[in-house]
């Protein structure tokens, strides 16, 4: 039996995770159900729209965001492991969609979460599996949505801290983005390409050897630098470090 | 000032190629943020100011029809003359006129953004002026014949040995070594003193119009705004309608907002108002006085749901905080203002289809936003010029039926699944030895500069379906 007063959340997957890295929606909710939390996934979702909105394409966006309301609204919360995917539900939905919609999407945004944010903010996660191995230096990417939106940046590093005992290694300008920006990265490659070498030199520097984030976009944007710069950092979703999945490849690596 | 914005990437691409410049664009990237924060931190209550003056900014957008008239009925009870232009022609023929009314031969001039908009300084020597910027940074990329990179720092770009050899090539004085900044300085200090001893006219730029006094407010570091203001017999500011405040608190409030801003700095060395010209009895001064007042779109813009843009103080924030101003420098952008307040301007008071790159040079970080003195939210002004930019058509065609076709999958949950799952899955087995891509059809955008990072396994939603299946 379940406990009755749990709280109900149901994942927002993101598309990212979905497709490129299911291993962090699966972190996500061993994370969640950790919490005691119950965790349900709304099987009909796909993705939040960010790629059209940010490009402009308002009218496109607007039956995506619509949607995503209607599989969402029933829960008590919605929680996703991406600033950017909880930012666009929380803060854009609102803009794009007027009238009766808007309230909708107002009412979804005030139980809308990320991850690492949900885990310290609104339910308390306070054992994390014991992991093995030891971890390696760990520097940490500030994404832009996260920090500027949802002000993630204390979080995830207390869920390291306490969770997983990773003191992070902090490197210069984590606040500045990495480049990624969603459609940016293909439209501006060559801008895109200095701000990810940027990004992973003042890793480096760090001395980590590892990056982890809350964001798949930024994560797979540096990793991907990584593998074709010959740069040998390791680039992880913070949701795998908290659950202890580190003996998956990483981002970009071989078996 | 003619646009160039269409060529803002291939200008990038040779910017982020000038590995001296990227060196020196980096550390102005790594520092202005750092001044700026520790004034604003010794500032204290920052937020609740930029909060009231961006209150009373609005009020006096809201308002502009009535604290212009009164900002115009004060001003001329001090003795200025007060003009409207429409366009940017209109202000350049309007200064003209005034200085060929007093057969002026020379102007000297101070630093401002919008006589750089509507190109003056070419029009008055096309019509046989001598004008000379007298801001220093102005001053080198005057005698360099380039165009400013930056709004506050617009000789940001020069490097000190550039601006020597720029010196000892353009000043006829003969043997020197100008082997210090101070001996730099010192040089251009002796020869723009000439310059403001021999001008006929001064024209000179505004940050603010204060409506109950007539006054009107700038702000420099250098003073040379009060030369070109006090020696000249003529002055000639030229600002622009929105530049309106109702009081002169206001005005310093704002003051206090733009110089922490700007430079990090508590206070520049000079703020000065200008009341009018010489009165009975006073030894210095203007015998003459004018005003200037541009629109050249700015009604449209304050008509527009850009209008928050109007509430921009030009203090260059935003530049110093974007990353991708600091990769590809102001040049990049092909206009007079740069960085994300020049990538919303530029459209607005140009072309959106000429600078089509400028709203999509923005990777939202919102860092911007979050230093913007007049809480603009960039970030999204600048959307939603892509928005426009969708709606006219003027994005790239593969881009837009790209974007199309995401969202026509994403409202088709079925079809979505049974796309990703069977690419996933195909491009797992693929990549899972090599763990990512160097070359992928049809992710050439990504793939040009990174590898593509192979998917785990099959997608998430085949794996949680089947284990659902099999649980029950």
């Amino acid at each position: 039996m379940s406990d009755p007063s749990a709280p109900r959340v149901s994942l927002f997957v993101t598309c990212l995770a979905d497709l490129m890295r299911p291993s962090v929606a699966f972190a996500s909710i061993r994370l969640l159900e950790q919490a005691g939390c119950i965790v349900d996934v709304p099987l009909q979702q796909t993705c939040c729209g960010q790629p059209g909105y940010n490009s402009g394409d308002y009218e496109s966006t607007i039956p995506v965001a619509r949607r995503t309301i209607e599989l969402f609204e029933h829960a008590e919360y919605v929680v996703a492991p991406s600033g950017s995917c909880a930012g666009m539900l929380r803060e854009h939905y609102p803009k794009l969609l007027q009238g009766e919609w808007r309230e909708r999407a107002l009412a979804l945004a005030e139980k809308t979460f990320e991850l690492t944010c949900f885990l310290t903010d609104v339910v308390k996660l306070d054992s994390a599996p014991a992991i093995s191995t030891q971890m390696p230096a760990v520097t940490y990417h500030d994404s832009c949505a996260g920090l500027r939106e949802l002000g993630i940046k204390e979080q995830p590093r207390k869920l390291l801290k306490e969770l997983c005992n990773v003191e992070i290694k902090e490197m210069q300008q984590t606040d500045v983005c990495c480049g990624f920006g969603g459609t940016f990265c293909a439209k501006m490659p060559d801008i895109s390409a200095k701000m990810v070498d940027d990004k992973l030199k003042n890793a480096v520097a760090s001395g980590a050897s590892m990056i982890t984030g809350g964001d798949l976009g930024c994560l797979f944007n540096i990793a991907g630098r990584a593998r074709r710069e010959g740069i040998d950092i390791e680039v992880r979703h913070v949701a795998e470090l908290l659950s202890g999945d580190l003996y998956s490849p990483a981002i970009g690596e071989g078996e | 000032m003619k646009l160039q914005s269409q060529h803002f990437q291939a200008k990038t691409a040779e910017a982020l190629a000038d590995t001296a410049g990227v060196a020196q664009r980096d550390v102005l990237a790594l520092f202005a943020p750092m001044l700026r924060d520790a004034a604003v931190q010794e500032f204290g209550s920052f937020e609740a100011l930029r909060q009231h003056v961006k209150h009373i900014r609005q009020h006096s957008l809201d308002n502009l029809d009535y604290y212009l008239a009164r900002f115009e009925l004060e001003a001329t009870n001090n003795g200025n003359q007060v003009h409207y232009a429409d366009t940017s022609e209109e202000m350049n023929s309007i200064v003209l006129d005034i200085c060929q009314q007093h057969d002026a031969r020379r102007v000297a001039k101070g630093k401002s953004m919008v006589t750089e908009e509507t190109g003056l300084n070419d029009f008055l020597q096309r019509g046989g002026l001598e004008v000379v910027e007298t801001d220093l940074g102005e001053y080198i990329i005057q005698q360099a014949g380039e165009t400013p990179s930056h709004i506050v720092g617009p000789a940001l770009h020069k490097s000190e040995q550039q601006i020597r050899e720029l010196f000892l090539e353009k000043h006829a004085l003969g043997e020197r070594e100008l082997e210090t900044t101070a001996d730099l300085v010192t040089e251009a200090r002796t020869v723009l003193r000439e310059h403001f001893l021999k001008a006929d006219v001064g024209i000179i730029g505004s940050n603010a119009l204060i409506a109950e006094n007539g006054y009107s407010m700038l702000v420099t570091n250098e003073g040379n705004g009060d030369l070109c203001a006090n020696l000249p017999n003529v002055l000639i500011i030229c600002t622009t309608l929105d530049r309106v405040l109702p009081r002169g608190e206001d005005a310093t409030a704002m003051q206090r907002l733009l110089v922490r801003s700007a430079t990090g700095q508590p206070q520049t060395c000079y703020t000065s108002f200008y009341s009018g010209p010489r009165r009975e009895g006073e030894l210095d001064g203007p015998l003459e006085t004018h005003i200037v007042l541009l629109d050249n779109k700015r009604s449209d813009i304050l008509a527009s749901d850009y209008k928050e843009m109007l509430q921009c103080i030009r203090c260059g924030a935003c530049l110093n905080h974007c990353p991708i101003f600091a990769a590809a420098g102001g040049h990049s952008y092909g206009w007079v203002y740069s960085g994300p307040m020049g990538s919303i301007l530029t459209p607005l008071l140009t072309s959106l289809e000429a600078s089509e790159a400028l709203p999509n040079a923005c990777s939202s970080c919102g860092r911007c936003e979050e230093v913007c003195p007049a809480a603009i939210p960039i970030p999204d002004l600048l959307r939603d010029l892509r928005h426009e930019q969708s709606r006219q058509k003027i994005t790239a065609p593969r881009w837009r039926s790209g974007l199309k076709l995401h969202a026509w999958l994403a409202m088709r949950p079925a079809l979505y699944q049974f796309l990703t799952g069977t690419t996933m899955t195909i491009l797992h087995r693929f990549g899972r030895k090599k763990g990512s891509f160097s070359k992928l059809p049809l992710a050439g955008g990504w793939t040009g500069k990174r590898d593509f990072p192979a998917p785990q396994s099959s997608t998430f939603m085949q794996q949680y379906k089947a284990r659902s299946k099999a649980d029950e």
